[in-house]
């Protein structure tokens, strides 16, 4: 073992340990209160690949820590009682480090809980299961049209180059300058369905503060009612197999009151 | 009352409201803006990077730059500017900027090529360099110095440069990093209009409706311009066509109706692919009035070499000799045997490169041998031999080959061929760039609005400086040359030269210098705006010899890089708004600007280090007889007849060339330049101890509109006209020729070039002078029973075969590389690397590779891998899914990234006219580190 890896290795086990063990939680908690005025508002931060729902996540999450510990990229952290983010649980802040996407996935076999979840990133490929790091859902990258200098006309796209799902995840959208009248704007477009949130384009970004941020899906996307489907989608009625049985909760006393309620009407 | 930043942006947004509403505000709010405005200067520029050359303006406080922003009244931007224009304010302000000279000192501070680096004045700076210049002076002689000039000089500096070595020192041995970026573009424009730079200019973008992108990945390297495609594109989508040629999917081909990926090399088969299709199939589609009236054809040898060193040379490994014997002698390739059958080879046949050392050399052929030459370039020959991916089927390559031709020969269409690197840095890089003026004279889609080959240009300044000033080996300005008696005569008469100062030897180019130092031959190196050790193929050799052999390298920059790494002397430089400047763009675009800040630390302009350097030197040194390899006779004395000049022996070169009667009629101060700052002309507020250890007090001249207005008589009346100084500082930018004070949009065009109005032949006149009396032949050679024929006003149509790089893959070897840029790294990185920002978006350049050759070599997505070559071998992360998308059998490496010191791997096999080294196309074998 290299001097490089033991030191890492010995770092990593450091986390590891001050996380583990039975009183931590209680610690953790105590701790919590002391840094809540230093934390600066609410961290955004992402969780790994195949991290299943927040709620979810934080139960089943076993803060043991090794999927940070194999991380290639040390884009993974372990939460500290400064992040607004249960003590000990992984997560990640793009613009620091990105996740550059494995292909073999490294941090989600070696999950102990199914808290990251490997079905969820896996796809049947000639009969068998292989891992698909494109499948995964970590977040979703907003663009702010108004800080974001190609909306200016500035030759960037930066974020655009830095998308590993380059054209499906964030693709060009093209608008003649009418200002200049002989220039083109070269505007990037985020695909939420394909966007898999591993924050590469955050960290690509050149403004000072970036213009593209990548937020957890929960955070970034809106949700429509599945009482309205898009006529033009066939796929978007699937949305009302999630949908819950619409239950007859009438109320007729309601009716009855108001109709015996007329005395207002007559009044001057 | 002080504002912060927030408040001065919220008073701001509140008085504009308040004024469009008519509102009055309280009087404290009201004033901020105003303030805030007087705080800085703003005042006009020009992009430090690319041969676009986007206007801007300058922000400076405090003596600082604090802020650009796009130049609104530019025409080539209009306001706009791309990622690495965004941070120009940043530039000049990275940590490690060099402030004052760094010299190897022994532990007695005397200079020792062992030594590490400590500061030192710029007295015992200039002390040493005085010493090792007349140290190899006398052991060599002119050629035993060198200069590594620049595209990205300013006009200025270039000048400067040139007038020292090759007025003053005599010496042809300065070649710019230009040399292996533009020399095949300049080879083909004289060996075929005479006269160097396009004929078109950007409007033509506007104006056609087809644009083929031919090797130029114009999305990222030239941004604006690509904004000006897509514009043009949106503008008509339907009619509007965009094809991108490429070895490689890059993002170009996002707005591409058509991407053709073809084999590394084989764009010289594509281009008479086009050629046959229009004189075979389609013969209706010459236009024969422009062909017989403005052009004639002609050819020359294909047994030219690669212009690389012979194997024997000690230097060489036998890896290395695996290609290196292609210099002598070639097996041909299958496809070869098809396509110099012509001149009687076959397949597996050795050509013998007979011709090496007369690559250059063409003459006049008939057009039925022209037909006859391309006769072999069929759809399926050129499919078969082109189609560069492996997982494309030929019938649906084919028709996109059938496409491409169609859309050239259409009648109704004009087209534009833009190209740069692709075409340029290749080992027939001056035959393909011909190759695109064949098609478009064949088709007389040349030198009109909206039709043209219009060869893009990489450098800020390549255009404006190494090639009009013409800081070449073999260049004096305005397109004269070396060789040319008449030339140096006027170039004398200009600079006040005794007859027989110049020397009329070539001098070394870019690799010759590299190789000289290797062998010894040059002793003496100075490197100016250039990054000569990191940006040259095969650097493995450069590097090692910097290091070891008994000499002395010099190097002037902003930044360190690898050059200065292996350097004995570092010289601070003041950066491109620390100094008054002019750059020259790719649409022949002349831009000035003023000097805007004081430089930082004791960095000094590089105009003000050439010129310190002249003061150490005097006729005596340097005019007496002198030994140049292979000029027979040498140079003469001419120390004798320096008194009819005004001058005598011990007169210093600087008052012979900088500081002479004319230089100092140009007073300063200068109403141009009020309120503006000028370190050469009056010093500044630093007070830096200069060359003679004195306080620094200025020449008390106008030196930089000296230099310019003396450099433009070169040109005046030779159709490089230039406007005044001063007019320059009132515009934005002329297009040259400048006559009569109107720019020029399209050359040899009688309605908008005077000088083609003036030759009085028809619509056209291609008047450029060089290289126009030339033998007449046939397809195999040259006729000598026959007299030579003169082509006044007329261009030439080259037939150009087919033939394979020196080094292709093989079962060792089996990947082809290429290298070029991104578009958030500017060339070496010694400026964009130590722009935060940029930093962060591209760290580090990848190794570019199809995922299933990864896949199939046990690597993936973010491996480390090493590229090695014949040559050498660097590591690099690899990239299956990136900005660019190889096809199987290719890998792509940036080579900004000094860590990732691509330049090791690559071959300096160069074009044998242009000397252009080939930076795409070397073999190497990639695996896991």
């Amino acid at each position: 073992m290299s001097e490089e890896e033991k030191n890492t290795t010995s770092r990593r086990d450091a986390i590891r340990t001050m996380f583990q063990g039975a009183g931590y939680v209680a610690l953790g908690g105590l701790m919590w209160g002391g840094y809540l005025e230093e934390s600066k508002g609410a961290e955004l931060a992402l969780r790994p690949p195949g991290a299943i729902s927040e709620d979810k996540f934080i139960k089943a999450c076993i803060k043991c820590g090794v999927c940070v510990e194999v991380c290639p990229y040390d884009t993974l952290k372990l939460a500290t009682p400064a992040e607004d983010l249960v003590v000990g649980t992984p997560y990640f802040k793009p613009r620091d480090i990105p996740c550059y996407m494995c292909t073999d996935i490294p941090c989600v076999p070696v999950c102990p809980t199914g808290a990251l979840d490997i079905k969820s990133l896996s796809i049947i490929k000639e009969e068998k299961s292989i891992l698909d790091i494109n499948k995964s859902k970590m977040g979703l990258a907003v663009v702010n049209k108004e800080t974001c200098i190609a909306f200016w006309g500035v030759q960037c796209d930066a974020c655009y180059r830095a998308c590993p799902l380059m054209d499906e995840a964030i693709s060009i959208e093209y608008e003649k300058n009418e200002r200049t009248g002989k220039h083109a704007f070269l505007k990037p477009v985020v695909h939420a369905d394909v966007c898999t949130g591993c924050g590469l384009c955050e960290h690509a970004c050149v403004t000072d503060v970036p213009a593209i941020k990548t937020l957890p899906i929960a955070i970034a996307m809106g949700e429509v009612g599945a009482h309205y489907i898009k006529g033009w989608d066939k796929d978007d009625e699937q949305r009302l197999n999630n949908s819950e049985d619409v239950e007859d909760n009438g109320d007729s006393e309601s009716a009855i009151d108001y109709l015996n309620d007329a005395d207002d009407l007559f009044n001057d | 009352m002080s504002l912060s930043r927030r408040d001065f942006i919220k008073s701001s947004a509140v008085a504009s409201v308040a004024a469009a509403i008519g509102m009055s505000l309280p009087k404290s709010l009201k004033a901020s803006p105003t303030v805030a405005e007087e705080k800085w200067r703003w005042d006009k520029s020009v992009c430090r990077f690319c041969g676009t050359g986007c206007g801007i303006m300058i922000a400076t406080k405090n003596d600082r730059i604090v802020a650009v922003k796009g130049d609104p009244a530019a025409p080539v931007n209009r306001g706009l500017n791309c990622i690495k224009g965004y941070f120009n304010a940043k530039i000049m302000y990275g940590e490690d900027r060099l402030k004052t000279p760094l010299m190897r000192l022994d532990t007695e501070g005397n200079f020792s090529k062992s030594g590490k680096f400590k500061p030192v004045s710029w007295k015992k700076a200039f002390d040493e360099m005085e010493l090792q210049i007349k140290k190899s002076f006398k052991e060599l002689g002119p050629t035993g110095i060198g200069i590594f000039g620049s595209g990205q000089y300013t006009v200025q500096e270039g000048y400067a440069a040139v007038k020292l070595m090759k007025a003053g020192f005599r010496s042809n041995n300065i070649d710019p990093n230009a040399r292996h970026c533009m020399a095949s573009a300049v080879a083909g424009f004289i060996q075929t209009y005479g006269i160097d730079e396009p004929a078109g200019c950007y409007d033509d973008i506007e104006l056609t409706d087809t644009i083929i992108s031919w090797g130029a990945n114009m999305s990222e390297m030239h941004p604006i311009l690509w904004s000006r495609v897509t514009d043009r594109k949106l503008t008509n989508p339907d009619k509007v066509k965009v094809v991108n040629m490429s070895t490689y999917t890059n993002r170009t081909s996002d707005l591409a109706d058509t991407e053709i990926i073809f084999r590394p090399q084989t764009d010289l088969a594509l281009w008479n692919y086009i050629a046959r299709e229009i004189v075979y199939n389609n013969p209706k589609s010459i236009d024969w009035e422009f062909v017989k009236k403005y052009t004639i054809f002609a050819t020359g040898f294909a047994d030219i070499g690669y212009g690389m060193r012979t194997p024997e040379h000690e230097k060489f490994t036998e890896k290395e000799r695996e290609t290196v014997k292609h210099q002598v002698s070639k097996k041909l390739s299958k496809a070869e045997g098809v396509s110099l059958a012509y001149l009687g080879y076959k397949e597996g046949d050795t050509m013998e490169m007979k011709n090496a050392k007369a690559a250059g050399k063409h003459w006049a052929i008939s057009f039925e041998e022209f037909k006859k030459a391309l006769d072999p370039y069929t759809l399926d020959y050129v499919a078969e031999v082109s189609k560069g991916d492996p997982d494309e089927s030929i019938e649906d390559y084919k028709v996109k080959l059938q496409e491409l031709a169609n859309l050239y020969i259409d009648k109704s269409r004009k087209v534009v061929s833009f190209w740069t690197m692709g075409m340029n840095q290749h080992t027939r890089g001056t035959w393909v760039n011909e190759q695109a003026y064949m098609v478009h004279f064949l088709l007389g889609k040349q030198a009109k609005p909206g039709n043209g080959a219009f060869s893009l240009t990489g450098q800020p300044s390549a255009c404006g400086t190494a090639r009009e000033v013409g800081t070449f080996a073999h260049r004096l300005p305005a397109d004269m040359v070396v060789k040319n008696p008449k030339h140096r005569a006027i170039s004398e008469k200009i600079w006040k030269l005794p007859e027989g100062t110049l020397n009329p030897k070539v001098g070394a180019h870019v690799m010759k210098i590299h190789r000289d130092v290797e062998d010894g031959k040059i002793k003496f190196i100075w490197v100016q705006v250039n990054n000569p050790y990191q940006n040259t193929a095969n650097a493995n050799h450069w590097i090692r010899s910097a290091r070891k052999a008994d000499n002395f390298i010099v190097v002037s920059d902003g930044y360190p890089g690898i050059s200065a790494k292996v350097a004995d002397l570092v010289l601070p430089s003041a950066m491109i708004y620390e100094k008054w400047g002019a750059y020259g763009n790719a649409e022949r675009r002349t831009q000035h600007w003023k000097q805007q800040v004081t430089p930082v630390g004791d960095s000094m302009p590089d105009v003000w280090q050439i010129v310190e350097l002249s003061k150490r030197f005097k006729i005596r040194d340097v005019w007496g007889a002198q030994d140049i390899p292979g000029l027979e006779g040498g140079l003469p004395d001419v120390t004798t007849k320096v008194a009819d000049l005004g001058y005598n022996p011990n007169t210093t070169l600087y008052d012979v060339l900088f500081a002479n009667k004319e230089a100092k009629s140009y007073s300063w101060p200068d109403p141009i330049g009020d309120g503006f700052a000028n370190t050469e002309a009056e010093a500044d507020k630093r007070k830096v101890e200069g060359e003679d250890g004195q306080v620094w007090k200025g020449y008390g001249f106008f030196i930089q509109k000296y230099l310019w207005e003396e450099y433009r008589k070169f040109g005046e009346g030779h159709a490089h006209d230039y406007a005044d100084f001063d007019t320059y500082h009132k515009v934005r930018g002329l297009k040259w020729p400048v006559v009569d004070g109107k720019e020029t949009q399209w050359r040899f065009n009688s309605k908008y070039d005077p000088y083609a109005k003036k030759a009085g032949v028809g619509d056209f006149a291609f008047y450029g002078k060089a290289l126009k009396e030339i033998p007449q032949g046939t397809l195999t050679g040259p006729d000598a029973s026959k007299d030579k024929i003169k082509l006044p006003n007329k261009a030439k149509i080259f037939f150009r075969p087919f033939m394979d790089s020196p080094e292709v893959p093989s079962k060792e070897y089996p990947f082809w590389l290429s290298t070029g840029r991104v578009l958030e790294h500017w060339h070496s990185g010694t400026m964009t690397m130590r722009v935060p920002e940029l930093y962060r978006a591209v760290p580090e350049a990848l190794c570019y590779m199809h995922a299933k050759d990864a896949e199939t070599n046990g690597m993936k997505q973010g491996d480390l891998v090493w590229i090695e070559s014949r040559r050498g071998k660097v590591k690099a992360h690899i990239d299956t899914r990136g900005r660019n998308r190889v096809p199987r059998g290719l890998v792509y490496v940036p080579w900004f990234d000094e860590k990732v010191f691509i330049n090791k791997v690559c071959l300096d096999a160069t074009c044998p006219i242009s000397k252009q080294t080939d930076f795409k196309k070397a073999a190497v074998k990639v695996y896991k580190a």
